[in-house]
């Protein structure tokens, strides 16, 4: 069955083996995005000591409140878009569509296991940089098409805020770069290859918790989701949206924050490597040791556990105040990594065990 | 299939650019603007400019048009005194704008282009990786311009910093490193003293 779909496929011309290979890809993201809208409100409900949604099922059963993405999801898709009086409606209906498309096509260049990747590019780093830097034009064309003073708001923060979190994000890059000595991801995670010891979290740590910060920055999550700030300007930039076109805001933020987890596991944590790679009594374990060794379930785990992270800050931080973001962006995150940038080009040259040396 | 893609970036890229300077709100000039960057970029990565062509993405749409886009949105530019004059100036733009064409004309005319004049770029193959050829000449062939030019930015940073550091002493702001650095001792004075008796 398998060997015929591969088969089949390999027939086909190369455009619609690519859209049926990006079908396949995008229906589990979505449902990932569904189903992480899910997780939040279960996991931010479980820290207050809430129950979280417990009502929704299927057939009859409750089943934990499972069906509550969907049926988020029907309510969304059959309400009513309405464009303010006075909007750009172009540009009012691109901007959702600005915000998505960036943040699924960054996937093209993440492997998912040793050459399991859309398109295995030579600059896949600096790609995904590009890319994922285009989708703040659909929150400050959104701020500025919905002819609403608390949208425009929302896109002046969340512009100024990219910019400033983007170099920094960039130079934690830069880190990763000349760590792996490649742009191309699947070699970056081939560099860190050996066990735990050889991944780059440990010699680029500092680089590793500006990275993870400046990503929840550019997702504008709490505590950083000043572009929001429900409190304050009552929704920022969407809060002329309604309906489908809302829905695609939010699907594009949650895609992103599962983006930033996927390129902080490849980058940082090895990506598809076990923990237990080189510890070869529990990889030749006769059942489990598949399991135990390398494949695309870890860094499916290490994701989770990223989006763990993004959930969890939520519930714990409070807003940053909108200056206080600008001084940790601009006189904090930066020169600790251009600090560490000089200590990893050291360690480089040194060739420091066991990340480069023998 | 990639004259066709270069013929398709190329019209929107002459499209795009006739409309930056055509339309009437700056919002939208910038954002023809954008989408002119996007396509020559395209036709960049035509070339297997992959390098360039990323960088040009990441840095003047990523970061410069947004910083355009940010200024545009919060000036209060009226139109029609912008407009006012048309007509008086017309003569002297006339003639600035006939001379800029017969330079360029000159300059980068059709006389100076063609495959006899270059010759078409080789295919590399797959593992060709522009990025390292690109650092490798620039930190060797091109060393002395590339640190000059570098430096010259750095001043370029330091001065415009320089320019709009002005401390008003009347405004007042707070210093996260004082605040978190507060004692008990600092704010609160602890007192002992008898409990007072009804008299």
């Amino acid at each position: 069955m398998i060997d015929w779909v591969i088969t089949t496929l390999g027939h086909l011309p190369v455009v619609v083996r690519t859209v049926i290979l990006i079908a396949l890809f995008l229906i589990p993201l979505m449902l990932s995005v569904a189903y992480l809208t899910y997780a939040e409100r279960k996991i931010i409900g479980a820290m207050q000591v809430r129950m979280g949604p417990n009502r929704v099922g299927f057939f009859g059963f409750s089943l934990w409140g499972l069906g509550q993405p969907i049926a988020d999801a029907v309510k969304l898709m059959f309400k009513e878009i309405i464009i303010p009086t006075g909007a750009n409606k172009y540009l009012f209906i691109i901007s959702p569509i600005l915000s998505i498309a960036p943040a699924l096509a960054a996937w093209a260049v993440i492997p998912f296991d040793k050459g399991v990747v859309f398109a295995d590019i030579n600059a896949g780093l600096l790609y995904v940089l590009a890319v994922t830097s285009i989708g703040v034009y659909g929150v400050i064309i959104a701020g500025w098409a919905s002819n609403s003073k608390y949208a425009l708001l929302g896109a002046m923060r969340s512009a100024a805020q990219i910019v400033a979190y983007e170099i920094a994000m960039g130079f934690a890059l830069v880190g990763v770069l000349m760590a792996a000595g490649s742009l191309n991801l699947g070699e970056i995670v081939a560099a860190q290859k050996g066990n735990i010891g050889h991944w780059f979290v440990w010699p680029l740590l500092p680089l590793f918790v500006v990275y993870f910060i400046s990503g929840v920055a550019e997702t504008n999550r709490a505590p950083f989701d000043v572009a929001e700030g429900e409190s304050e300007i009552v929704a920022g930039f969407h809060v002329e949206y309604s309906g489908m076109a809302f829905a695609v805001f939010f699907l594009a933020e949650y895609a992103n924050m599962i983006l930033i987890s996927g390129l902080a596991s490849i980058l940082f944590l090895g990506g598809w490597l076990s923990p237990l790679a080189g510890w070869d009594a529990a990889t030749t374990l006769p059942l489990i040791g598949p399991i135990l060794d390398s494949g695309v379930h870890w860094l499916l785990i290490k994701i989770s556990f990223f989006l763990f992270v993004f959930l969890w800050l939520r519930a714990t931080f409070p807003r940053y105040r909108y200056d206080q973001i600008m001084r940790l962006g601009w006189k904090v995150f930066i020169p600790i990594t251009i600090v560490w940038l000089i200590v990893v080009g050291i360690a480089v040259l040194a060739k420091l065990p066991p990340w480069w040396g023998a | 299939m990639e004259q066709i893609l270069f013929y398709i970036f190329a019209t929107m890229v002459v499209l795009s650019a006739t409309m930056v300077i055509t339309v009437r709100n700056p919002v939208r000039a910038v954002l023809f603007l954008v989408v002119t960057f996007f396509c020559s970029s395209a036709i960049w990565l035509l070339l297997e400019a992959e390098f360039l062509a990323i960088v040009l993405v990441l840095v003047y749409v990523g970061a410069v048009m947004v910083l355009f886009l940010f200024v545009v949105m919060m000036l209060d530019i009226n139109l029609a005194r912008l407009r006012e004059g048309f007509t008086r100036y017309l003569p002297i733009g006339a003639v600035v704008v006939i001379m800029l064409a017969i330079m360029l004309g000159m300059l980068v005319g059709p006389e100076h282009f063609g495959l006899d004049k270059f010759e078409a770029p080789a295919r590399q193959a797959a593992s060709y990786s522009n990025t390292r050829e690109l650092g490798m000449v620039l930190y060797t062939v091109y060393l002395y311009p590339f640190e000059i030019a570098a430096v010259i930015l750095l001043v370029a940073i330091v001065a415009a910093i320089a320019l709009t550091l002005r401390r008003r002493p009347q405004t007042k702001y707070q210093d996260p490193d004082i605040q978190v650095a507060v004692q008990r001792n600092d704010r609160l004075r602890m007192v002992k003293m008898d409990a007072e008796k009804r008299k």
